[in-house]
């Protein structure tokens, strides 16, 4: 179905090739998933494949990609409608109409497809996708995982032989994500369509997979079966990790093959102790508050205690107030009523300039905070903005982030280097308690333990960290306490190892695994004994 | 006879709203009877509130009414500051300002007569009720569905301006989540370095979804031209340039006396009829199709000529018995009142009740 022979493509202006000499042949109905670190071409892969690279992007393409015996060389993109599918990583941007049932029929209109057949086949894939009953609703008022899934229909309309999706679940909560897998899967299945996808939270996805292509970084790929390609990848979801560290051979993708080898680690290893809660003193409290947009209730009476040298992890469905407690916590957001404490002062009492020396927020789209054209410009007008000594942000940076090109624009640096450069911005101001906003969004396995890391060492200076993200396996390796909201109410807080390892939607890898007491693969590393492999 | 389904909840056509609409503005711009007009305005209000969903645009009805308030204010306010002295019943005596010569013709304050406030007050009035009408048929008419149901060969203006729309309150979402961004960094948002950390991410995040939407419209198939020979292009292209040119030259002609005859109305007609050759060619091109395209059926046929009836019932009025459409300002009296353009007026109200009732928004329905 997808022929790539000998591509090769490199950016203007740019001496290595992102891509090399890659040859890959995928077959129908194969389910391909795309690996490897932020920033080695998994998107310029994807794009090759209906022609957006080169004919929009730009850039010298060498080599040839055909898909179904069409070669993308001569054709536009456009040429390849009927044929290849696309979803991008953020689905609202994509849209073209405004209301869910006309964007299905949007890629219909431009091929020319007769009214009837139009009309049977929106009906049809409002049933496949089980979005029947939002129909007339504006794309806008849908949440994450529901556009995710119109983005998927609205392409599937025109019958595509392939699919191509770029991070289609990494904004999305635990259950959204596996609901749009299963439509995935369910496509492969029914349909005989062939899907291509690239993804950094991998956990969820290998376990559906037939294939993995992995990014090596020096323009090559690995391809081959999931379980062979991830045994020495330096991107891998915990199980494998854990089947790494436990010798397993081949390496179980799902957590049901992995758990009927677990036995004998499980009774081999003694139950982690844990400091049942950090004793710092109480920094943060919050009573009460209520958050509300008009009609509608964000925030529903919370109570919240952080304390310092603590990180507190808050997780919950999209819309379910996570953002705006952040937002009313720190006192740039609306909050119609409560108290918000932070050692003896309100933030939302002072002036911005003070708050944010009390309180720092890193928002969902970090990158509205840089309006510079270089970083060490971001840095100087950090270090002016907080009062703090020149260079302050710069030190601060080097240690989040070290050999970030002081004279790059910051938007050309990785999702990762970005982050850190924010959180440097942040933290210039000396911030008693630090909220960080679905930080995960667009980093790999690397750069997210190093952001581990990162919030653990502002943590251990006494701070107090609050992280709102949907990412499990992140939360298990950083918070000590747990929050669970919906609604806007808390539903569910306690420490970590509770609230993660009852619930079956927010469990991690390794608790569906060895059970309940643990959460990491580090903490089994430590606990097991100490034995030859 | 309407059958079963002819009373069903759906969206009318929003042409059949807009000639209906059109016809009660034409019939007002015929007029500037008091109680005629104040009928029309009955009769737009009665329909909308009757016919109207529950989306935005049909709320903005309201709006409409407040403007033309303001217009009828203004004309009487101007009557009042810029002499309103011809008439003989003097009801204000205000001080005149004296002007310099040069300002000969144009008088400030002075007496003001009942008979020039009302003057003004009917001719406010009058263009009041048309912009209410323009009002009624914005709110029951998806303006959306109106830029849909243009011709093909303006399709891709038509997406143009659809994007465009949708992009107004894009960019006003990431205005407001900058400038909340911006407070995080201790900016207050007054100073002009303030205005650049605002601007340019909000330029930056606008630039990348245009790029984004514009990489989703080609790989999903917009613009894609199909095989038609250069020829043809040429040919629909040349008869679509000598069309406009014809309307060009005609319309001067028509508006400037002294050039011959020839010129004018056989060039408009002309033009047009070239013009319109030109368009259907380059729309049969156009291998498109459209998802449940706006239906003609009896409904849009009967509100349409419920609003072509009044524009002709006041058409046919002014040709005949003039006097009573446009009240005499020299002798205040009560406007009279005949029963033809009355009962015309009110054939406009028919489609509270021959139109079906909109389709309910299901944009409501709870997640």
């Amino acid at each position: 179905m997808i022929e790539l022979d000998r591509v090769s493509f490199w950016y203007h202006g740019q001496p290595e090739p992102v891509l090399s000499e890659v040859s890959l042949s995928i077959g129908e109905g194969e389910l391909v998933l795309l690996a490897g670190r932020t920033g080695v071409g998994k998107s310029t892969l994807l794009g090759t494949l209906n022609g957006l690279v080169p004919h929009f992007t730009g850039g010298h393409l060498d080599g040839e990609v055909s898909v179904d015996g069409v070669s993308t060389r001569s054709r536009p993109p456009r040429e390849f409608a009927h044929l290849v599918g696309v979803v991008g990583q953020d689905p609202l941007a994509g849209f073209v109409t405004d209301t869910v049932e006309e964007e299905l029929a949007y890629g219909m209109e431009q091929l020319g497809v007769e009214p009837p057949v139009m009309r049977r086949r929106v009906e049809e894939t409002l049933d496949l996708l089980g979005i029947a009953d939002l129909r007339g609703r504006a794309l806008r008022t849908l949440s994450g995982g529901q556009q995710q899934r119109v983005a998927v229909g609205s392409v599937l309309t025109t019958h595509p032989k392939v699919l191509v999706l770029d991070e289609p679940t990494s904004a999305l909560d635990p259950t959204a994500a596996e609901d749009v897998l299963a439509t995935l899967a369910r496509l492969v299945h029914d349909l005989g369509t062939t899907v291509l996808l690239a993804e950094h939270r991998m956990e969820r996805v290998v376990p559906f997979v037939d294939r993995m292509v992995y990014l090596t970084g020096d323009g090559g790929v690995v391809d081959g079966d999931p379980a062979e390609v991830l045994r020495d990848t330096p991107v891998a979801p915990p199980i494998v990790e854990l089947g790494r560290l436990a010798g397993w051979d081949p390496l179980p993708l799902s957590v049901r093959d992995a758990r009927r080898r677990a036995g004998p680690l499980r009774s081999s290893l003694s139950v982690p102790a844990r400091p049942s809660r950090v004793d710092g003193a109480e920094l943060l409290s919050v009573r009460d508050v209520v958050v509300r947009y008009g009609p509608i209730v964000a925030v529903r009476g919370v109570d919240l205690d952080v304390r310092a040298g603590e990180v507190l992890a808050m997780m919950g469905r999209n819309g379910s107030g996570k953002s705006s407690l952040l937002w009313a916590v720190q006192g740039s957001g609306p909050r119609q009523s409560g108290r918000v404490d932070v050692d003896g002062v309100d933030p939302t009492s002072m002036s911005t300039v003070e708050a944010r020396k009390v309180v720092g927020l890193v928002p969902q789209t970090a990158s509205d905070l840089l309006y510079l054209d270089t970083v060490a410009a971001e840095c100087a007008a950090a270090d002016r903005e907080s009062g703090a000594a020149a260079g302050t942000c710069r030190s601060l940076l080097d240690r989040l982030a070290p050999e970030v090109d002081a004279a790059r624009h910051p938007r050309d640096l990785s999702e990762g280097q970005r982050l850190a450069l924010v959180l440097a911005v942040q933290l210039t101001a000396e911030p008693r308690v630090l909220l960080l906003d679905e930080p995960t969004r667009g980093l790999d396995y690397p750069a997210k333990s190093a952001l581990g890391r990162m919030i653990a060492a502002i943590a251990a200076e006494g701070r107090a960290v609050v992280v709102a993200t949907h990412d499990v396996e992140f939360v298990a390796a950083i918070a000590d306490r747990v929050l669970v909201m919906a609604e806007g109410e808390i539903v569910s807080a306690g420490p970590t190892a509770r609230v993660l390892g009852d619930s079956p939607a927010f469990a991690p890898q390794v608790a569906k695994i060895l059970g309940p007491d643990w959460l990491t693969v580090a903490e089994v590393a430590a606990a097991r004994p100490a034995e030859p492999r | 006879m309407p059958g079963a389904t002819y009373y069903l909840p759906r969206d009318l056509h929003p042409m059949a709203w807009w000639v209906w609409a059109l016809g009660l503005a034409t019939a007002a711009s015929r007029t500037t009877n008091p109680w005629l007009l104040g009928l029309i305005l009955a009769v737009a209000g009665f329909v909308v509130v009757a016919r109207r969903g529950e989306a935005p645009w049909a709320l903005a009805f309201r709006m409409y009414l407040y403007l033309g308030a303001v217009v009828v204010g203004f004309r009487v306010f101007f009557r009042l500051v810029f002499g309103g002295g011809e008439g003989a019943t003097i009801v204000l005596r205000l001080p005149e300002i004296p002007l310099p010569e040069w300002a000969a013709g144009i008088r400030l304050l002075g007496d003001v007569s009942a008979e020039s406030l009302l003057g003004g007050f009917y001719d406010g009035l009058r263009l009041a009720t048309m912009v209410v009408c323009l009002g009624a048929a914005n709110a029951l008419a998806n303006p959306k569905r109106l830029l849909k149901s243009m011709p093909p060969a303006l399709y891709e203006v038509g997406t143009a301006v659809v994007v465009a729309l949708s992009v107004f309150p894009q960019l006003a979402e990431s205005v407001v989540r900058v400038r909340r961004a911006r407070r995080l960094r201790g900016g207050d948002g007054r100073r002009f370095h303030a205005l650049r950390a605002i601007v340019i991410p909000v330029l930056a995040d606008a630039l990348d979804r245009s790029l984004r939407l514009a990489a989703s419209m080609d790989s999903r198939g917009y613009g894609r031209a199909g095989t038609v020979d250069p020829r043809r292009r040429l040919a629909t292209g040349a008869l679509m340039i000598a069309g406009l040119l014809g309307v060009c030259v005609g319309v001067y002609a028509t508006l400037d006396g002294s050039t011959p005859r020839v010129l004018a109305a056989p060039m408009l007609v002309l033009g047009v009829v070239v013009g319109l050759v030109g368009f259907r060619a380059a729309g049969a091109r156009v291998r498109r199709t459209r998802y449940r395209p706006g239906r003609w059926h009896l409904p849009e046929v009967l509100v349409a000529l419920s609003g072509l009836t009044v524009a002709a019932a006041l058409v046919a009025t002014s040709a005949v018995d003039p006097t009573d459409l446009t009240p005499s300002l020299m002798v205040l009296s009560w406007p009279a009142l005949s029963w033809t353009p009355l009962a015309g007026v009110l054939l406009g109200a028919l489609p509270a009740v021959l139109a079906p009732p909109p389709e309910p928004a299901l944009g409501r329905v709870p997640a």
